[in-house]
């Protein structure tokens, strides 16, 4: 019964790329030495006026503005436009009170009472309420809606408004519970959007004013808005450029302002062009190879170690993210999460070690095919080169087998036993974890069923002392990185492209182009 | 008696209208083929068996699939071509903004591109085999051996980087002037006329050389007429049935075969509205797509043949 279900989860027509943007939706960050940049910026006193034009790839004529269906990277910015949910999350871990201007918790971190801003408007002209709020919460998490945010609303088990409180009970200890309130799905709509979900009404500080799905959308300033510390332009339009070359064209015959999304290969070309500036920071995003450890031969720990230990990691930063990005360790956390212990020791390419394991293993030296497209990941297939080529000083033969994009998340991920793959991030290790390494988790992409790891992961929910549960998220991660079918060779930043007229810009790793809150934030000089 | 040209007419245009009808059924037919219905697209892998079962229900799903294609052949002649599964949008009114714009580029690019490819074509005939001639076929030649993308690429970077003459984003919406449309579409024209100009040019040689080898042609030389006014006057008129196909197959491409192009300049016409919804296997829209392109195709091919046979003076003026 239980393999029926999980099978059904694992055929899921969901694409993968839709799947991952939405894991990538949210998240926190430490702080990095180049937030403090945005600081000087935000001394400057902001110009009103004018219009903010960003070139965004990663639209489609299929999108909506319903912020249960939004997925990829221009339904985000839509969204963030328009809505704002209870509260986001800072680049530094804390939190930025939106709708919402405080919580108290229970003791035990399972009943969450979010006090909700009074004197709100929505677009309409309607005042925001704890019911809108309810409601909103309600139809994120029926299943039916097809939300985005379903998965993060799974653990709640009762929901009720109370005057201006919004109280959610969990089913255990949740003491992350705030940081799922900040997904990006979950902004606040009159009603909760039940009445017409893709209506594009909420209580942003733009309004929008034309909507044409996969190629250009206009907002202007919500003359109401709440928040008068934010909303500097009159106008934000957003031109849906997939494609990279004329992202970049555009940006810099002053198009547009902002793009996203810079290869990593033209990054450097772009920032020595005039008048424009390339941003990066690092994310969460990371760039991996899965092991099935339930399928021979990759149910062998040895045969898991050598693939580990064959691939060189510094080479793949190098020459695939061209310096945009960072070393991986086999785990799929890295620091800019919070509770991320420093101290795991970095793994390195290491053939002799890798032949030893190699040997040990007993494989009857057959190549390993390893299953890539271009879909996987930006130069996923040239990444497999270069792992065929290290591992093969090791003496492991690495066959690549090149596979259509079309159909590679229904087809080859989560259902060949090794394959090229990507991961966006998540707002904490918990969901992390949660999501594709616990042994009853949907997306368990690498099939790790290790129940020491999946008791210390339910030991650290309900532990609310952070230095015992960095301790456990420790603990799990040397499990994960040593037993795990995880290879990650790298993390990926977000790169950007700005031009020098835009200012206020802030350095955000929780998700790309500030986090979605340039059109708020940034003003034009 | 009815005048034979209008029998043959007549009977051109129901052959079009057959295979439209054919086109439609084949349409139909292939989208059927494809895995899950539409009922499990709308819902997902997660649906419940009941959910399933009420929305075939709703959506007729459990008829024949001849019924339900009669059904959907019906409704796409009164106009109504449904909602689009992914976004629930009106597939008219959303595609009808894509037609028009896809349209418009198209016919900025005919414009320039027919004229030109028939003029280049009758200097080339004048100046057969000399630098004229062969300047032309050289240029019209390598233009059309280039990449469409790798030419707009290289457009895109004189023109709008270098030299800010055009914008590099195409995009054009409604409200915007008409005069602001045409110097918005700038570059892509550019590149659909470069893309066009070597086939018609070439095709527009290759029949007017033909029709020179007559001897009604000598007969106009042996009268002292000038080389161009043999050529416009004489040779050009006779030449018009593969000239007007060669067009026609020309300005079908530019409706249906531009997505290349849409895509680099960011223009947003059908072709890309057609391949979003292929990849999200939104099938009522693929399949009001493939209606419109067939249609266009069909159309345009019916009325070349059409002026070809009105051009044919054998036909006009029967013994």
């Amino acid at each position: 019964m239980t393999d029926d279900t999980q099978h059904k989860s694992f055929a899921r027509a969901i694409s993968r790329r839709d799947f991952m943007s939405r894991a990538a939706a949210l998240g926190v960050g430490a702080v990095s030495a180049s937030a403090l940049l945005g600081e000087a910026a935000r001394a400057q006193t902001p110009v009103k006026g004018g219009t903010l034009k960003l070139g965004l790839g990663g639209g489609e004529s299929t999108n909506s503005l319903d912020p249960a269906a939004a997925l990829s990277q221009v339904p985000f910015h839509t969204t963030r436009a328009f809505g704002e949910p209870l509260l986001d999350t800072n680049a530094d871990g804390s939190f930025d009170w939106r709708l919402a201007e405080s919580v108290e918790s229970s003791a035990d971190a399972t009943t969450w009472a979010f006090k909700i801003r009074q004197g709100v408007e929505f677009h309409d002209g309607k005042t925001l309420t704890a019911e809108d709020v309810l409601a909103t919460m309600q139809r994120h998490s029926n299943e039916e809606s097809q939300s985005g945010a379903l998965g993060v609303m799974r653990g709640i088990a009762e929901m009720k408004a109370d005057g201006d409180m919004f109280i959610v009970t969990t089913a255990t200890p949740t003491a992350d519970l705030p940081y799922l309130m900040s997904t990006y799905q979950l902004v606040i709509q009159p009603n909760g959007g039940l009445d017409n979900p893709a209506a594009g009404i909420g209580t942003g500080a733009y309004r929008v004013v034309s909507e044409e799905p996969g190629v250009r959308y206009v907002f202007e300033k919500f003359a109401n808005y709440w928040d008068a510390s934010r909303g500097h332009v009159d106008q934000v339009e957003m031109l849906v450029i997939n494609d990279a070359t004329a992202r970049t064209a555009a940006l810099q015959s002053g198009q547009v302002h902002i793009i996203n999304k810079v290869e990593p290969k033209i990054a450097q070309l772009l920032s020595r062009a005039p008048g424009v500036q390339v941003k990066n920071v690092a994310g969460r995003g990371h760039y991996v190879f899965l092991m099935h450890c339930d399928t021979a031969p990759f149910d062998n720990y040895d045969l898991r170690m050598a693939l580990k230990l064959a691939i060189n990691r510094e080479e793949m930063v190098e020459k695939i993210l061209l310096g945009y990005g960072t070393v991986g360790n086999d785990i799929p956390i890295n620091a800019a999460y919070p509770l991320f212990d420093d101290t795991i020791p970095q793994r390195t390419y290491d053939p002799e070690k890798a032949a030893e394991h190699y040997k040990k293993s007993g494989h009857d030296g057959s190549p390993i095919v390893l299953q890539v497209s271009d879909v996987a990941f930006p130069g996923a297939l040239d990444a497999a080169q270069l792992y065929q080529q290290s591992a093969a000083a090791a003496g492991i033969p690495l066959e690549i087998k090149r596979e259509p994009g079309d159909g590679y998340w229904s087809e080859v991920w989560n259902k060949q036993p090794f394959c090229a793959s990507y991961w966006g991030g998540r707002p904490v290790q918990d969901q992390m974890y949660s999501t594709a390494y616990l042994s009853s988790a949907d997306w368990n992409d690498t099939r790790f069923f290790n129940e020491k790891f999946d008791g210390l992961l339910n030991q650290a929910k309900g532990e609310l002392d952070q230095d015992k549960r960095k301790a456990l998220y420790s603990e799990m991660a040397m499990i994960l990185r040593d037993e795990g079918g995880l290879i990650c060779p790298m993390f990926n930043d977000f790169v950007e492209g700005i031009r020098d007229e835009v200012q206020g810009w802030e350095t955000n790793n929780v998700w790309e182009v500030m986090n979605g809150l340039a059109p708020h934030k940034c003003w034009l000089a | 008696m009815t005048h034979p040209i209008v029998r043959l007419l007549t009977q051109r245009i129901a052959l079009g209208l057959l295979l439209l009808l054919a086109a439609s059924a084949m349409i139909f037919a292939g989208t059927q083929i494809l895995p899950g219905d539409v009922a499990q697209s709308i819902l997902g892998q997660s649906a419940t068996p009941e959910a399933l079962a009420n929305l075939r229900a709703e959506l007729g799903l459990n008829e024949p699939a001849i019924q339900r294609y009669f059904r959907w052949l019906g409704a796409a002649l009164h106009g109504d071509l449904g909602t689009a599964l992914t976004n629930g949008q009106d597939i008219a009114t959303a595609m009808g903004k894509r037609l028009g714009n896809t349209l418009f580029l198209a016919t900025c690019a005919a414009v320039i591109a027919v004229p030109t490819a028939i003029l280049l074509g009758l200097i080339a005939v004048r100046y057969e085999g000399r630098w004229p001639d062969k300047l032309i076929s050289g240029l019209t030649l390598s233009t059309v051996s280039v990449p469409e993308f790798l030419l707009g690429y290289i457009a895109m970077f004189l023109l709008a980087v270098k030299v800010a003459a055009f914008p590099s984003v195409a995009t054009i919406y409604e409200g915007m002037g008409f005069f602001e449309k045409l110097r918005v579409v700038g570059l892509p024209v550019l590149v659909l006329v470069l893309v066009v100009l070597g086939h018609m040019m070439r095709m527009t040689r290759a029949a007017i050389l033909n029709v020179m080898q007559s001897a009604y042609i000598e007969t106009a030389e042996l009268k002292g007429l000038r080389p161009f006014q043999i050529i416009a006057r004489h040779a050009f008129p006779n030449a018009i049935a593969p000239i007007v196909n060669v067009v026609m197959l020309n300005l079908a491409y530019l409706v249906v075969g531009v997505v290349v192009v849409e895509v680099v300049f960011i223009y947003p016409g059908m072709g890309q509205y057609l391949v979003d919804h292929v990849a999200k296997r939104d099938v009522p829209v693929v399949q009001a797509c493939g209606l419109v392109f067939a249609t266009v195709y069909i159309g345009l091919n019916m009325l070349a043949d059409v002026i070809a046979i009105l051009a044919n003076p054998r036909l006009r003026h029967p013994k």
